[in-house]
């Protein structure tokens, strides 16, 4: 089973520029647990300090957001494009 | 592509990080929001009731505020729309002091996007770029067509395929190039996302989108200021992408630290207005919950059809945390408020506002908010850009039409209350 991984230009600083590549993982925990050995720095980015994904980070299944197909529990299928984008937010600073 | 400026700059909302002024919405190190921060102990003594009041009738009197680049000539008198005493619409639901904020009206689309689009393209040709952008649900793509169109820069424009046709239109007309996606707002927005990184361009919801979300402050300044300088006790707003109602909040807590305003003995309550189609930040605010569950629009107010709202925790915290609610209305009681709303206040609201305005009775039938609150509804834009959502609505006047004789005049006006049907014969037929 083969997976397409897709990721935007920001986290290219941390792929040696790669934008897309190929994954055997099964599910979104082990494509995460796959970045801590083959990009370190981007798991560092996407990961919060609890080894979580950053709130600020949608995954999209075939253009469908993860949320839609039962989340963290999906199981990727053969031949996913799995992409990551961090959402885009105003946020307003409270002072 | 990056300028400095002494009196704001981007910061991380999470980490702190500074970023000077480029088009860039997002940290890079933590991805968190970037948020305009201004030094505000400087603009003590500068931005003040009066320097405001000498300013234009434009939103560019709070230019103080906003993030608009130094030597930045406004062009279009954007804004200052009417806020208005509204005892008619407030007497059919119980409200002795509503207000009613008319951005219906605003210049030059007539939605509350032009405050925000003006402020973004002001950026993006401080920036250079030569072409600007956005993901729109429609009155966002009439406001950056036109705007982009006075100040001689490219558009283009991401809609969902299903939006109105006169939205389509009025953003057709101003030469923009419109691409309809097959999809929802949300697949339409992430698209965005995908094209804001790979070409260079300005896209106002997205790599600009701090500088254009300050926009939205400007409808709390106004409100203040009409309201003689003073802040309401609540305010009810649409939300869509749940940035307009804490900008307002951003604005009203500004006005405080300036001391333009008396901090009220009570925080002002927000109040967010939402169509049952399309709610998933209502939800979280009565769930109680801070995580937003996307939901699929289903909604004729697809002004507020984003199922996936960028700053939708945020705004729920917000709201429950002055103690305010959000309700959601269903497409039925969203018509029925675009009547009312004109059938009491002379105002021709699009779907959104109906959202709004149906909302807003159902938070005083329900006694979320008392009869004596000072309440400031927010109508964000215009009926005419939807008039397909009243297509049926008046079927009497498609029926027939009477000869120009008083009799048959006066024999209508008699059907019309219900007497027996008189037989009139319809024009042209003899």
């Amino acid at each position: 089973m083969s997976i397409q991984v897709v990721l935007p230009t920001a986290f290219t600083r941390h792929t040696d520029g790669r934008k897309q590549f190929d994954s055997n993982a099964n599910n979104l925990a082990a494509l995460l647990a796959e970045f801590d050995t083959t990009f370190p720095a981007l798991s560092t980015q996407i990961k919060d300090e609890h080894g979580k994904l950053r709130k600020f980070i949608n995954i999209y299944i075939n253009d469908e957001d993860i949320r839609f197909l039962g989340g963290d529990e999906y199981a990727f299928q053969d031949g996913d494009e799995v992409m990551l984008i961090p959402s885009i937010a105003g946020g307003c600073q409270a002072f | 592509m990056e300028y400095s400026c002494a009196n704001y700059e981007l910061m991380c909302n999470e980490c702190g990080k500074r970023y000077g002024n480029r088009p860039l919405s997002g940290c890079p190190d933590c991805l968190a929001p970037l948020e305009v921060v201004y030094d505000l102990l400087n603009a003590k003594g500068v931005f003040t009731r009066d320097s405001i009041a000498r300013g234009p009738a434009s939103i560019w009197r709070y230019a103080r505020l906003l993030p608009v680049p130094e030597g930045f000539q406004p062009d279009l008198p954007v804004g200052f729309t009417p806020l208005i005493r509204a005892a008619r619409l407030g007497a059919r639901i119980g409200a002795s002091s509503l207000y009613v904020k008319n951005d219906a009206v605003c210049f030059p689309t007539l939605s509350f996007k032009d405050r925000v689009v003006s402020v973004a393209l002001a950026n993006a040709r401080k920036f250079g770029f030569d072409t600007v952008g956005c993901s729109s649900t429609g009155n966002l793509a009439n406001s950056v067509a036109a705007q982009a169109a006075r100040l001689g820069l490219k558009a283009c424009i991401l809609v969902p395929s299903d939006l109105e046709p006169a939205k389509i239109l009025n953003t057709l007309v101003y030469g923009a190039c419109l691409i309809r996606i097959d999809g929802n707002y949300d697949h339409v927005n992430r698209l965005s996302t995908l094209i804001a990184d790979e070409y260079n361009w300005g896209f106002v919801n997205v790599n600009l989108r701090p500088y254009y979300a300050e926009g939205s402050k400007t409808v709390g300044y106004e409100i203040a200021e009409q309201l003689g300088w003073r802040l309401p006790d609540n305010v009810v707003v649409p939300m869509a992408g749940g940035s307009l109602i804490r900008k307002i909040r951003k604005a009203f807590n500004e006005l405080i630290f300036l001391g333009l305003v008396k901090k009220p003995a009570r925080p002002v309550r927000f109040f967010g207005a939402q169509a049952t189609g399309c709610s998933p930040i209502s939800v979280a605010v009565k769930e109680g919950s801070d995580d937003i569950v996307p939901q699929r629009p289903n909604t004729i107010a697809r002004s507020l059809a984003i199922g996936n709202p960028a700053d939708g925790a945020a705004a729920a915290k917000m709201i429950r945390q002055d103690g305010g609610w959000a309700e959601d209305v269903s497409d039925v009681e969203i018509v029925s408020g675009m009547q009312e709303l004109a059938e009491t206040e002379g105002i021709f609201t699009e779907t959104a506002g109906g959202v709004t305005t149906a909302v807003t009775a159902r938070l005083y039938a329900d006694g979320r908010i008392g009869a004596g609150e000072t309440t400031v509804v927010c109508i964000t834009g215009n009926g005419l850009k939807t008039t397909d959502a009243l297509a049926g609505r008046f079927e009497h006047l498609d029926s027939r039409a009477i000869r120009p004789r008083l009799a048959d005049f006066d024999a209508y006006l008699r059907s019309l209350d219900g007497e027996a049907e008189p037989e009139l014969v319809a024009a042209g037929e003899r």
